[in-house]
């Protein structure tokens, strides 16, 4: 009898088992077809791209002869965007994220605020665009520039800060706010020097995320007016004389990267197509780049953390 | 405290600098419009900063030729890059502002009906073949599919078709010369922003057929086979000369630029536009664009610092219309 059962049981555990190797192989088909497609992707664009990659290319403003044409007004637009971006964003997002998950009581004002971030974080990209031209743009007059693009951008990347922040700040045990507050610290005081450094590198994580989203936006910028032509940089922020910084490059007009990419795609020559896709490299290589510092960041800030 | 002080000062050097710009007069041309005719300004934007060594900066974007004369009609560029005519509700936005302009056409651009080179049947297409092919399907009749339904000698196969989006400036021409009224077109095709995407479309089907701008074909001689079409003169297969001498007709459109009056009183846009009429001719075939005569750009230039003010079409779209009548019209405002 207890033979039986304990057969009838291996039995089961044998065929849950199998489901299981199933189900796993499965993911692994999958994760690997994916992967497959992306990769195809990158080489295909690699191939196409990487020996057009010369110090020329970056040095280049954009030309009707696809060998002489460069990437220089692009990437310098792109870099200046998202600086102006980063600053507005990460300050507001951040604090943002304190608060609500920090202060914020939990009554329907806080819920409906939460309701919209996260609704936020869904809306198309090109009704920020849409937003901006007729704030920024048209009603604080600050013209088709960099500084437009950036705040534009901001708004766009604001609930996955605000969002990864929170993320960051729930996986702090509560033990550390409460050993804080009995040794007698105030609110302010646990958020400064506990929550926010051990929060720290999950913060950090967020905002390069969103950041490598932005760095690859088009359709809000070209609603507000970004260029495709443009053979000339932003003034320099250093000056020679009094105030020695110079804001002027906020208010100059720009393109980005993935606007430059877009129209040597649609150009008929094969030529400009290399272009393209050198240019499209270069937009990967940056936000691998961003990747692998959000990822140094974040371990970095784990190591220092000692509970 | 004295992280707050940091940011007071950052602030005021910030809004003071700002301030100092607004008082600073740039000399910067903006162009906006088409991305037919970007083409074509961006190899004069190109050759002009380089003949004045950056002393004068030239920005262009790709709006649209409706939404670059949006912008144009708000003052905020001063010259609108057009693949067509303005459009009356443009010049009714454009007189509300008090904006005024000049037309000045600049290059031809040859719409190129393409087949797959394996297509053996069809070599060339009247225009009334087009219409019947491309308008919305008349009530009461079976849609066209196969080839055999627009000449009976064709084989029965099925027919795809390619074709720009309906935001395109190409697609209004097309529909207004073939079909006979603007965006009137059979909506079952393949519909792109991007040309290329009907390049390789019709590359890849001996069954396909699609229409777009000549720099395109040209480009592309050896994947497609472009189709002569006969206006009721013969057959005229698209290329430079056809085009140059008037004869491929009703798919030859007039490219444009409009420049803004009061721009054009500032010496720098002035400089530039001029800058762009005497360099069009061989700047519009550097870009496998079909150039005028030289004695064409030389009235265009008359027009221009005539600075003869208004459109030649009031407001309606034309097609078929050779440069010579164009430029011999009075301008009207």
């Amino acid at each position: 009898m207890t033979a039986e059962i304990m057969k009838d049981i291996k039995k089961k555990i044998y065929e849950h088992k199998i489901y299981d190797r199933v189900f796993s192989l499965i993911g692994v088909i999958l994760t690997f077809m994916v992967l497959m497609v992306l990769f195809v992707l990158l080489i295909d664009l690699m191939r196409n791209g990487v020996p057009r990659l010369s110090v020329s290319f970056f040095t280049s403003y954009p030309s009707r002869f696809a060998n002489r044409a460069g990437i220089l007004s692009a990437w310098v637009g792109t870099i200046l965007v998202m600086t102006v971006t980063a600053i507005a964003a990460v300050p507001i997002g951040v604090a943002a994220g304190i608060y609500l998950e920090e202060y914020a009581r939990k009554n329907w004002i806080t819920n409906l605020i939460e309701i919209n971030i996260t609704n936020l974080a869904g809306v198309p990209s090109i009704i920020y665009g849409l937003m901006a031209l007729g704030i920024f743009v048209y009603q604080l007059e600050l013209g088709q520039s960099i500084l437009t693009a950036g705040l534009t951008l901001s708004l766009l990347i604001l609930p996955i800060v605000i969002v990864s922040t929170r993320e960051a700040l729930r996986t702090i045990p509560i033990g550390i706010r409460e050993a804080a507050q009995a040794a007698g610290a105030t609110k302010w005081q646990v958020v400064k020097d506990h929550l926010v450094p051990y929060s720290a590198g999950g913060v950090f994580t967020g905002i390069i995320i969103a950041l490598s989203r932005a760095i690859g936006e088009t359709a809000p910028l070209l609603t507000i007016g970004a260029l495709t032509f443009i053979a000339f940089l932003p003034d320099s922020p250093f000056m020679g004389e009094f105030p020695y910084i110079s804001f002027d490059w906020l208010l100059s007009p720009f393109t980005v990267m993935p606007i430059q990419m877009f129209n040597w795609v649609s150009r008929p020559q094969i030529d400009f197509h290399k272009n393209a896709a050198a240019a499209g490299c270069v937009l990967i290589f940056m936000s691998i780049g961003m990747n692998a510092l959000a990822m140094y960041l974040r371990y970095k800030y784990r190591k220092k953390i000692q509970w | 405290m004295k992280k707050i002080c940091l940011i007071v000062f950052v602030s005021l050097i910030f809004s003071l600098s700002i301030h100092a710009k607004s008082k600073k007069e740039k000399t910067i041309v903006k162009v906006d419009g088409s991305s037919t005719v970007y083409l074509i300004t961006e190899a004069v934007a190109e050759k002009f900063q380089e003949s004045k060594k950056g002393s004068i900066h030239v920005t262009v974007g790709i709006s649209g030729t409706g939404g670059g004369f949006e912008k144009f009609c708000k003052g905020e560029i001063d010259i609108a890059d057009a693949s067509r005519p303005i459009e009356q509700k443009e010049i009714n936005s454009c007189k509300d502002k008090k904006i005024t302009y000049v037309e000045l056409p600049i290059g031809y651009d040859a719409l190129t009906v393409v087949v797959n080179p394996k297509n053996t049947w069809v070599n060339s297409m009247t225009v009334a073949e087009l219409k019947k092919l491309w308008e919305p399907t008349p009530e009461g009749q079976t849609p066209i599919t196969q080839w055999n339904q627009i000449n009976p000698t064709w084989p029965k196969t099925k027919i795809s078709l390619y074709g720009p989006g309906a935001k395109s400036g190409t697609f209004d021409y097309f529909t207004k010369a073939i079909v006979g009224k603007e965006k009137s077109s059979r909506a079952d095709y393949m519909p792109s922003e991007d040309d290329n995407t009907t390049v390789t479309g019709v590359a890849g089907d001996e069954n396909a057929l699609g229409y777009f701008g000549f720099a395109y074909y040209s480009e592309n001689m050896d994947k497609l086979k472009a189709i002569a079409i006969d206006s009721g003169k013969g057959t005229v297969i698209p290329s430079q000369e056809a085009v140059e001498h008037g004869t491929y007709q009703p798919l030859s459109r007039p490219l444009f630029i409009y420049v803004n009056t009061q721009s054009l009183k500032k010496k720098h846009v002035k400089e530039f536009a001029e800058f762009y009429v005497n360099n069009a001719q061989t700047l519009v075939a550097d870009v496998k664009y079909v150039p005028f005569q030289k004695a064409e750009y030389d009235m265009v230039k008359v027009r221009l610092m005539g600075m003869q003010q208004g459109t030649v079409f009031a407001g309606k779209a034309e097609a078929g219309l050779k440069i010579k009548e164009i430029l011999q019209r009075k301008p009207k405002i």
